[in-house]
């Protein structure tokens, strides 16, 4: 039964969902990140931060598939995603979703049809099944009823919203989250963070989430890692508010304290 | 959703149960995921319908071993329907979970008046409307034609502000870089019309006559609309696509906040541009078009080069030359314009980039030869 409060915050029952090891990511010769090993357990909500430039939106780009590492193994569970059959690589792809950093919608349909793409692709619902659970999935990220507009014709916050719906169509096990605070302001960010946490907790998605926007860092993450932009690799992994406490790194005492510490 | 993926071979399932008089059990069982063939909700429906004194709908879930948004749309169904009736749907007996995900998806009422409609407008509204958006784009037509003649009498006062690079930088893209294109279908054209005439010309004995009927028809008109058309092609849809996109990424707002008109920085250079190469290609248009006849005529007819060659000095005269030159520059103007005209007007997505470029390579073709048509009329009154 998924019951994400059994589980979420009970620290001794994690299971590891992505595991990291030895990435280094590259550009040609152009190293952007090395070395970096971390493990994300089921129903984290983890952040992916660092300052501008570091390299946060490459690695989701290495995690979901879209960019191939120069070195070292990404994990789904057990299965080394890199190295493993097309056909298993594309069946843990689609366990994924993904709400890109301005939402990424297809242009030329409506929100409906953007939702209802990647569900007439892979299940055998007909037309009009496909129709409600694209009306559902856009009643709960609270855009009811909007289900003929074009991208075009809404707002960039409700556009990002609507990402968010077409990410979670298929409903996947992780949902990963590029700078989803950019661009909204303060109150729809907050509300999205609630929405994130609600998904957790009802749905227990494994969240990913790659940002520098620190009250939501505060707010929603459980565990992260810190990518230093200078050193090339990664810093600090955990809690992001323990880190807050504990770290002696300068850097990033100033990251997570904005320039204060 | 995790759990909904264990149990993925239990089929889900759906029976009802009376504990009360005025209770509906509804019993879910097995896995009710978007993978299985869920139940109807007429079936609830109909056991309302049939068991009367129903006053409420309660749920079980123990047996329940996954879901997702399967059941989440079959419950929402559910509660719809009887949403503003006598009968309460009870949540209490679905996970936790569930009940989460419902009370998110009631908790934005639908904007009222956000759902649109689909109005089917009558015949005559329709012709109305596209009678005033015709109207209304001439309108713009003109509006644009005039702001790029202003930058245009500002670039001759000196007082236009674009970059020399990206002037120089178009004049290669639509000139020298046309030229394989150019020398490929000119020749090729020179060849077609040299096999045409020469099977009519035949007939008379007058073969020699192919170096007339090649060269003057590629000078007069074919090389200038034959570069018209593949800079239509090549050059317009590139200018809309360009500046269709700068459309999308905000950089002609940007433009204009600073107080730079993008007619100037923008339509200018490649106006310019296009309309000063287009006269050199044509004239490379016409050579390679001759050439394609020579080698027809000297390949097939068996006329001696020197013969050809004098034949089609003897045929060609300046006015020729002129006409096709007007031509080209006329065609230079319309390309660059529906090319331009198109991309700024253009809207903010990518498929209104699509429609743009579309648009502009139509406009431009059309153009080109509503243009031919009338120069030839003219041509043909004046007498030369």
């Amino acid at each position: 039964m998924p019951n994400g409060l059994l589980m979420s915050e009970n620290e001794t029952n994690k299971e590891p969902h992505i595991i990291v090891e030895d990435l280094t990511m590259a550009y040609g010769s152009f190293v952007v990140q090395r070395d970096l090993t971390f493990t994300v357990n089921r129903e984290d909500i983890f952040i992916i931060m660092g300052g501008s430039g570091c390299g946060k939106s490459t690695l989701m780009r290495h995690m979901v598939g879209l960019k191939s590492p120069a070195k070292g193994h990404v994990f789904y569970e057990d299965v080394s995603f890199w190295e493993t059959e097309p056909e298993q690589r594309d069946q843990i792809m689609r366990n994924i979703g993904i709400l890109y950093q301005s939402g990424a919608l297809w242009s030329s349909m409506t929100l409906a049809e953007n939702i209802a793409l990647p569900l007439g692709e892979y299940t055998d619902l007909n037309a009009g099944q496909i129709r409600e659970i694209a009306a559902l999935k856009l009643s709960l990220v609270g855009l009811a009823g909007f289900e003929d507009y074009y991208p075009s014709e809404i707002s960039g916050g409700m556009r990002k919203r609507a990402g968010l719906a077409r990410a979670m169509a298929l409903d996947p096990d992780i949902l990963f989250f590029d700078e989803p605070s950019a661009g909204l302001d303060p109150i729809s960010a907050s509300l999205l963070d609630e929405l994130i946490l609600e998904l957790r907790e009802s749905l227990g998605t494994t969240i990913m989430v790659v940002t520098h926007e620190l009250a939501s860092i505060f707010a929603i993450g459980n565990n992260s890692v810190y990518l230093d932009p200078d050193k090339k690799t990664m810093t600090a992994a955990g809690d992001p508010k323990k880190l807050l406490e504990e770290t002696e790194d300068p850097e990033l005492r100033r990251f997570l304290t904005r320039g204060k510490g | 959703m995790n759990a909904a993926k264990e149990d993925i071979t239990e089929p889900c399932e759906l029976s009802f149960d009376r504990p009360a008089d005025d209770t509906l059990l509804v019993r879910l069982k097995g896995s009710w995921t978007i993978e299985q063939k869920l139940p109807d909700v007429g079936e609830v429906q109909s056991q309302v319908k049939s068991n009367a004194g129903v006053k409420q709908i309660a749920f079980d879930t123990r047996e329940l071993t996954g879901w997702d948004s399967g059941l989440l749309s079959f419950l929402i169904k559910i509660i719809n329907q009887y949403a503003n009736g006598n009968i309460a749907v009870q949540k209490e007996g679905l996970p936790e979970g569930v009940r989460k995900l419902i009370d998110l998806a009631f908790a934005v009422p639908e904007r009222k008046g956000a759902r649109k409609e689909a109005v089917r407008e009558p015949l005559v509204a329709r012709i109305g409307a596209s009678a005033i958006g015709a109207g209304q784009s001439s309108i713009d037509t003109l509006d644009f034609i005039g702001g790029a003649f202003l930058a245009f009498l500002k670039f001759l006062v000196g007082k236009a502000r674009f970059q020399r690079s990206e002037l120089m930088l178009t004049i290669q893209q639509c000139g020298v870089q046309a030229l394989p294109i150019v020398s490929l279908i000119s020749i090729l054209v020179g060849l077609i019309l040299a096999f045409i005439g020469a099977v009519q010309l035949m007939m008379f004995g007058a073969q020699i006559y192919v170096a007339d009927l090649v060269s003057i028809a590629m000078v007069r008109v074919m090389g200038a609309v034959m570069v018209g058309i593949i800079m239509a092609g090549r050059t317009g849809a590139a200018f809309a696509a360009q500046l269709g996109t700068m459309q999308v990424n905000e950089e002609i707002d940007a433009l204009q906040t600073l107080g730079i008109s993008p007619m100037e920085f923008l339509v200018l250079p490649r106006m310019l541009a296009l309309v000063m190469m287009m006269p050199l290609l044509c004239i490379y248009a016409d050579l390679m078009g001759i050439l394609g006849g020579f080698i027809v005529g000297v390949g097939m007819l068996d006329i001696s080069s020197t013969q050809y060659i004098n034949q089609v000095i003897k045929a060609l005269n300046l006015y020729h030359f002129f006409i096709g030159l007007f031509h080209a520059v006329v065609f230079g103007v319309l390309v660059a314009l529906a090319g331009c005209l198109r991309g700024i007007q253009c809207g903010r997505s990518a498929s209104a980039v699509g429609q743009a470029t579309t648009s502009a390579v139509v406009t431009g073709i059309v153009t080109i030869v509503v243009a031919t048509a009338i120069i030839t009329i003219v041509a043909n009154i004046l007498g030369i």
